[in-house]
């Protein structure tokens, strides 16, 4: 016992003794900080594409930097906040295990407001001026929280549809299009399971749909108003609930799932938080090549992903590097490929050299990609405690089948 | 000195397995009455559980966990029985045998995989059938997996659940004079079945309820399985803790240690019903018997009906991994057809690199703690057979607590014990919380062939001069090595399925086979699903065919070893 103690303490002690975080406005001295650092990003590990992109990312990291890039492959990124979680309780605030995370909306939230994060950084690092502020406003602004420089945007998603053109030749481009698609096509659409992160963005899709107010939902839910928005929400989906996949006795765990459904010709429209990744499953050989995508009338739900660093990284200095390196215009045009992953970038393509600019210009789409100016508005994401609260909800009501 | 060293070892395995339980408990029981300081709840309280009171799926769930968790520990057993019983002693028996013990080496989630390909709406039977028979174009909307019943549930921890039963019973049957038993009672005239269940069961019986309980404890706990077959509206108990567990609102931790609390109850009310049946069953059975009713004429239908069980278990698996295989090398595959319409090696290509190195770091950690499971295991029996020790000792009960804790909930605890005590993640420290879950299989394979192993070789051993040592090495384990290397096996096959106490001890930097499996099945494709599924089979089934050739070679010049396997 004495010397589990001792060890304890030995451990806080050289931990207080280390080294200082690093200083993003000394990029130099980043850079030789990083130099020679193993940097482990804990992100999403579900999608052989994303995984072969960070192992390209890594090399490039190794080659002009000297970082290694070490993927630690997570189920869910709860894991790695966990850790961190874990790393807290146990006093170990420097030399965590956990260097960069893949984040956004309410882990992201959830972190920054535990004081888990390090920084800020994001708007230090070289390459934050070609991020595109302006015309995408959400690589600053995580589910209406401002990022404040916490977090570091890499990806652009946003809502498409997807069909079957073999056996929906016209698919519904509002709510009340595809309710009566649903009713007179039982069993042939249906959403992931809330509180998934795509079923809920669906449930939002829907209510900003059915009308309700923006700026309402920007705004964090008050109780007032909370039932008057949401009661179309509720009776739309009682609507629908019956025609849907299973009669709504069961419903895909998550997007994976339900592409897997489309792909298997369960359901005939299914959707996505990223518009191409149909084009990119048809090239891999994995969806009919009759799948295009669609956006409704009114546009869709738009964020942005993210990378943050824990408060006790061991080596935040080669997670910077990496953050930076993420918005490359070369990383970027890369991700937008929908040969590799089909991400949209956050640059400001317009702004940027002409020798980058034709990076992206020379993208292909692929075949049921939409072109930028079809997929229409991105909506803004509501406020996350909306999220959480229509998420609340819909287990209450619906999480036990009759 | 010597003897006091091995006097030492149960005091060991008491330490190694209760310390880091304790300490997973106490971190599962502070959270659910709001102890958590890392996160700034410091305040006792029954907030947790008023929240998950509150939680409209409660009952449902925690029925769903207590029915599929029963129902498939019955089912598994009675299948066993029927098979044993209506088989044993025939050659299908060892055809039924040798073609259902490989199937151990399944991992859960793959034979959960295998089997949804199979029964799913867009499944293989339904493309056998379709158009043709069905006129199904697209697939039905029918509701076969994920059943609100839970029965395509309890359909994939049955056929994993029977071969494990089954193995178990064959080890016991060579030490408990199955044969022998069968034999008299054939000469009285029972039946063939009857005979079994009536004279051998209750002497086996008493030898595979370890076993019987581990199973109860895991189809009611299990987490991947019921992720792949069970309901979702709600879904079982085990599955909602997990989700709280990795739900965003770090708030919800709380209430998913209750649930886990919740959980360990409801497994030792079950655990507590199931003694109160032996009981009842065992009063039963003897007035039963006491009737002395042959059943004759049972044979024929029920030996129809255990080969009809056997091959319905076999099949569904050998089935579902050959279609796990072709999902891994297919292209489009689209409904209702048979087969891909292309092939392609690209994923086990693309893969090679990450299957290799993964296998290679879980045959490391599952090494490590096998071999220190089984050591110790060794040790505790050997102590006990110095001492003259009889029956299953207090230990046993200890032994059991890793297995009922549900992972999810203990684990994050034991996280912080390691964090505290400032041991980074390292294989050793991986390897050593596998051997948590590790050593009480080897003990349960090994505790029942080693406890009824005749004594009286070590009597006439000890008339010739020789000492305990002596007894241990050259007449002892090589008698058991069949059941020494099986326990092995089985351990190797425990460490290579786990999941969260690589995770969360290895902090990430430790990285098997199942780690990436996991993670990748995260993503619901089928084709790398499949190849890391069959990958994490291979090693599992090497180290079986190793555990049945090893002593096969090594004795194939003495029949009396032969028989004893």
């Amino acid at each position: 016992m004495r010397l589990w103690i001792s060890t304890a303490l030995f451990s806080l002690c050289t931990a207080g003794a280390a080294m200082a975080q690093p200083d993003p406005a000394n990029w130099p001295a980043v850079l030789a900080e990083a130099k020679g650092q193993t940097v482990y990003w804990n992100a999403w590990g579900g999608d052989p594409r994303i995984n072969d992109f960070i192992a390209d990312v890594g090399q490039e990291a190794l080659e002009r930097y000297g970082v290694t890039l070490q993927q630690v492959k997570l189920a869910s990124t709860a894991d790695a906040v966990s850790r961190v979680v874990a790393e807290k309780a146990a006093g170990i605030d420097e030399g965590g295990a956990v260097d960069l995370i893949w984040i956004n909306g309410e882990n992201f939230a959830a972190m920054q407001g535990a004081g888990l994060l390090f920084g800020p950084f994001a708007t230090a690092l070289p390459n934050w001026p070609l991020v595109d502020l302006a015309g995408k406003p959400a690589v600053a602004n995580d589910f209406t929280l401002p990022t404040g420089g916490m977090e570091s945007p890499w990806a652009m998603a946003q809502l498409v549809f997807e069909h079957d053109s073999a056996r929906v030749p016209e698919p519904p481009r509002d709510l009340a299009a595809l309710a009566a698609f649903a009713a007179a096509n039982p069993g042939r659409f249906t959403y992931p399971q809330p509180p998934d992160y795509l079923g809920t963005t669906f449930l939002k899709q829907v209510l900003i749909g059915l009308g309700a107010d923006p700026a309402l939902l920007q705004k964090p839910v008050d109780d007032a108003h909370y039932a008057e928005v949401t009661d179309p929400l509720w009776a739309w989906l009682d609507a629908i609930h019956p025609h849907l996949w299973r009669s709504g006795q069961a419903f895909p765990a998550n997007e994976p799932e339900l592409g897997q459904l489309l792909a298997d010709a369960e359901i005939d429209i299914g959707f996505a938080f990223n518009p191409g990744r149909a084009s990119a499953a048809i090239a891999a050989g994995e969806l009919a090549d009759t799948v295009r995508t669609f956006v409704p009338d009114g546009g869709t739900i738009g964020n942005a992903s993210f990378v943050a660093i824990p408060y006790n990284a061991a080596h935040a200095a080669g997670a910077m590097v990496i953050a930076d390196l993420l918005l490359d215009p070369a990383i970027q045009a890369r991700a937008q490929d929908p040969a590799v992953l089909g991400f949209q970038t956050v640059l400001n393509v317009a702004a940027l050299s002409p020798a980058d600019k034709a990076r992206f210009d020379a993208l292909d789409l692929g075949i049921a990609t939409l072109p930028p100016e079809a997929l229409g508005p991105a909506l803004l994401e509501p406020h996350p405690s909306w999220m959480v609260r229509i998420a609340e909800d819909w287990v209450t009501r619906y999480s036990v089948a009759e | 000195m010597r003897a006091s060293r091995i006097g030492a070892a149960p005091l060991l395995v008491l330490v190694l397995l209760v310390a880091p339980v304790t300490a997973g408990l106490v971190g599962t029981l502070g959270p659910a009455f709001g102890l958590m300081p890392g996160m700034g709840h410091s305040d006792l309280t029954l907030e947790p559980w008023r929240k998950l009171g509150a939680w409209p799926g409660l009952w449902p769930a925690v029925r769903l966990s207590l029915v599929t968790g029963i129902g498939a520990t019955s089912l598994s057993v009675l299948i066993t029985v029927l098979v044993v019983a209506s088989l044993h002693g025939t050659r299908a028996f060892q055809q039924v045998a040798r073609g259902l013990s490989p199937l151990l080496s399944v991992p859960h989630a793959a034979a959960a995989m295998g089997l949804a390909f199979l029964i799913a709406p867009s499944g293989w039977i339904a493309r056998a059938l379709s158009p043709w028979a069905t006129g199904w174009q697209v697939p039905p909307d029918l509701l076969t997996l994920r059943d609100p019943w839970g029965l395509a549930m309890m359909a994939g921890l049955v056929v994993k659940e029977v071969p494990f039963l089954l193995l178990m019973v064959m080890a016991a049957l060579a030490q408990a004079q199955g044969g022998t038993r069968a034999t008299l009672a054939a000469t009285l005239g029972y039946g063939h079945a009857m005979g079994w269940i009536k004279a051998v069961l209750p002497a086996i019986y008493r030898q595979i309820r370890l076993p019987v309980m581990a199973v109860l404890a895991y189809s009611m706990t299990s987490v991947d399985v019921a992720m792949i077959l069970g309901p979702v509206l709600p879904p079982p108990l085990s599955v909602q803790v997990v989700a709280w567990m990795n739900h965003a609102d770090l708030g919800y931790r709380l209430q998913a240690a209750a649930a886990a609390v919740l959980q360990l109850g409801l497994v030792l009310a079950a655990l507590l019903g199931m003694l109160l049946v032996e009981r009842g069953a065992g009063w039963c059975g003897c007035r039963w018997a006491m009737q002395g009713g042959r059943g004759v004429w049972l044979d024929r239908p029920l030996r129809l009906l255990a080969i009809a069980a056997a091959v319905l278990v076999a099949g569904s698996i050998g089935l579902g991994l050959l279609a796990m295989f072709l999902w891994s090398v297919a292209q489009l595959w689209p409904f209702p057809a048979l087969l891909p319409q292309g092939y392609t090696a690209q994923v086990w290509i693309g893969q090679s690199g990450a299957l290799l190195q993964g296998a290679g770091t879980a045959v490391t950690i599952g090494l490590l703690a096998t071999g220190v499971a089984t050591a110790l295991t060794i040790a505790c029996l050997q102590h006990e057979a110095v001492r003259g020790l009889t029956g299953a000792g207090r230990l046993i009960w200890v032994l059991y607590l890793p297995l009922l804790v549900p992972q999810v909930a203990f684990l994050p605890g034991l996280q912080w014990l390691t964090l505290a005590a400032g041991w980074h993640g390292s294989i050793t420290l991986v390897a050593a919380v596998h051997g948590i879950f590790v050593l009480p299989y080897v003990f349960l394979s090994l505790a029942g062939p080693w406890r009824s192993w005749d004594g009286r070789a070590a009597l006439v051993a000890a008339s010739l001069g020789a000492g305990p040592a002596k007894v241990l090495w050259q007449v002892r384990l090589p008698m058991l090595l069949r059941p020494v290397l099986t326990a092995v096996a089985v351990g190797l096959a425990v460490s290579f399925g786990q999941y969260l106490p690589t995770l969360l001890t290895g902090g990430g930097r430790v990285s098997t086979i199942t780690t990436e499996a996991v993670a990748l099945a995260s993503g619901a494709n089928r084709r790398i699903g499949g190849a890391y599924g069959l990958m994490q089979m291979l090693l599992p089934l090497m180290a079986f065919g190793l555990a049945h050739w090893i002593p096969a070679i090594l004795f194939r010049h003495r029949r009396g070893m032969a028989e004893a396997a």
